[in-house]
């Protein structure tokens, strides 16, 4: 069976769960062999041999910290050679869509970003595009090369498929190029220890309607009591209320949870661009023409500083 | 000792309108008007603030590969207050992807001359984010992007990148590519003498022969990836919308409770 190369994307070691998802994926298309890089790439294997890795090729060097995008781009070409695959699979993180476009220029191969599905197809991969703020959905494919395509979080369902993972190491000779941009410092994010936002199930967000950094605790509140990620609209983070990381919308982040809660958000399209195709939508807002509620599968009119500590309050006591 | 700024810039369909595709599943152009990509507004207001920091001379040309209304993006840019303008445009550039447009920036680049090259984070379009990293590999000069803060000093840039585990700061020798991100600073709005001024400044046109392209290495014929259908996406079916008399948030939480969410 054709093997079909995965690019992990993990923290010191612990695997995240995109690249689960994108294992679920992989597996339509052939045997999935991952691809891990950096501190701790090793220590990924038995969560990758769990869902369905075949064989994890790992690497270690300091390159990939020290050094922006291209040592990883130097190291998944080398593993594009040993394996010969039939698609390379990366998550649609910010650098994994560049890691991912970069490999395709250099093997001479198309490249799709933020497939919302894949499937195997008579002439190669289906990827299942979401466009213009979610107003189209394509179907598209890789005509030259082997196909390299992003995938966004939650596309997938994770599945546990044990497989061999036997860990081989992968060697890889950095390009001139892999040195040129310099990580000079990194400050970590501090921990919310909330859900990430584009992996979260449920995601609250707040915007204009809050009015005021300090009023978010209400909305966090909210998401503690579902055990979501909180995300603000574009309006709330110029405003300075809420961290840039956390903007859903055409500019920020984009969404698809199983429950959106959006709480004083009118929904202009670019905020509507990010979360149109969460699974069920709820919206608080005072005004009753706001474009949110086009979209809404329950919605009420009314003061979010009422209906939010309300509603945690009932959740709290239901959860018991 | 002088620096060359390049700004790429792209004409896009204004994203309040109607988007949609032509029958050759190709962005229609013709019913939603166009405008400067916004987030490009952004690359443009970098350029010219590194320009008024500068001691050197810099000279920022901005660049836009696209149809004739294209030039409407070239002058936003130069009223702006971006010294000069190049715009490519081809009939055969119709229906190029990511991949020819980056090959047909990188040419375009090289011919302007530069030492920097600045774009927004991604088109208000196409969303994809990867053509900055393709430039960037195809001219073989390191990429900085993604920045929400920039900087260049002594032929070096400087900025810093915001990502999810981590914000990191960059450093890159020039010549490079940088993009920048909404959060790298407001765009000023051009005033009536930048528009004005904008009317006498050059732009020069460009095609494929000017680039030493071919057309086959261009447009639809040319595209490593193929759109097999495009749908638009079925309305959502109207939900449930109440007024909060006081009892909003019991009432929100037993319908997710029938959901399952509680």
């Amino acid at each position: 069976m054709a093997e079909v190369l995965v690019y992990v994307d993990h923290v010191d070691g612990a695997v995240r769960k995109p690249t689960l998802e994108l294992l679920t994926l992989a597996r339509r298309l052939g045997d999935p062999v991952a691809v891990a890089l950096g501190a701790g790439a090793a220590d990924t294997a038995a969560t990758l041999a769990e869902h369905g890795a075949v064989r994890v090729l790992t690497h270690e060097a300091p390159e990939y910290a020290d050094y922006l995008v291209v040592p990883q781009v130097d190291a998944l070409q080398a593993a594009y050679e040993r394996v010969s695959p039939a698609a390379v699979l990366v998550s649609s993180s910010a650098d994994g869509k560049e890691i991912a476009a970069r490999l395709a220029l250099r093997i001479g191969s198309g490249v799709i970003t933020d497939a919302i599905d894949l499937e195997a197809g008579e002439k190669g991969p289906v990827a299942t595009q979401s466009v213009f703020a979610a107003a189209f959905t394509t179907t598209s494919r890789v005509s030259r090369g082997t196909p390299v395509i992003t995938v966004k979080p939650n596309s997938a369902s994770v599945e546990a498929a044990p497989a061999a993972g036997g860990v081989e190491a992968l060697e890889v000779v950095f390009s001139a190029q892999a040195s040129g941009t310099r990580v000079t410092s990194r400050t970590p994010r501090e921990s919310t220890g909330r859900p990430e936002l584009t992996e979260a199930a449920i995601v609250v967000s707040g915007g204009r309607g809050v009015n005021g950094a300090e009023n978010f605790a209400v909305i966090e509140a909210l998401a503690d009591s579902l055990g979501a990620a909180v995300g603000a609209s574009r309006a709330a983070v110029d405003a300075g209320w809420y961290p840039h990381t956390q903007q859903v919308g055409q500019t920020g982040k984009s969404v698809s949870p199983q429950l959106y809660i959006a709480a004083g958000i009118s929904g202009a399209i670019q905020h509507r661009a990010g979360m149109q195709t969460s699974k069920t939508i709820v919206a608080v807002n005072k005004d009753a023409e706001a474009p949110i509620f086009e979209l809404v599968d329950y919605g009420i009119v009314g003061d979010l500083f009422d209906v939010l500590p309300q509603l945690t309050e009932e959740i709290k006591t239901r959860k018991g | 000792m002088s620096l060359r700024i390049v700004v790429t810039v792209k004409y896009v369909p204004d994203a309040t309108g109607d988007r949609s595709f032509s029958d050759d599943l190709t962005v229609d152009r013709e019913d939603v008007d166009g405008l400067l990509s916004e987030l490009d507004e952004y690359a443009v207001e970098q350029a010219l603030q590194i320009s008024e920091n500068s001691d050197d001379d810099v000279e920022v040309t901005v660049l836009t590969v696209g149809p004739e209304d294209a030039k409407d993006a070239l002058r936003k840019a130069l009223s702006m207050g971006a010294d000069k303008a190049v715009h490519v445009e081809d009939d055969d550039l119709h229906g190029t992807d990511a991949m020819g447009t980056s090959l047909v920036l990188a040419k375009a680049v090289e011919k302007a001359g530069y030492d920097l090259v600045i774009s927004g984070m991604a088109s208000t379009d196409g969303v994809m984010g990867v053509v900055p990293a393709l430039v960037a590999e195809r001219l073989g000069v390191p990429q900085v992007t993604l920045l929400s803060e920039v900087s260049v000093e002594d032929g070096t840039v400087r900025g810093r990148r915001d990502g999810d585990a981590a914000s990191e700061r960059l450093e890159a020798s020039l010549p490079a590519v940088v993009s920048v991100t909404d959060q790298s600073g407001e765009a000023r709005y051009p005033s009536f003498k930048g528009i004005m001024a904008a009317k006498k400044k050059p732009v020069v046109s460009w095609d494929l022969s000017d680039l030493d392209l071919d057309a086959d290495e261009v447009g639809l014929a040319g595209a490593w990836t193929v759109v097999d259908s495009a749908l638009e996406r079925p309305a959502r079916t109207a939900g449930t919308v109440v007024k909060d008399e006081g009892e909003g948030g019991r009432q929100l939480a037993e319908f997710l409770a029938g959901q399952k969410f509680v």
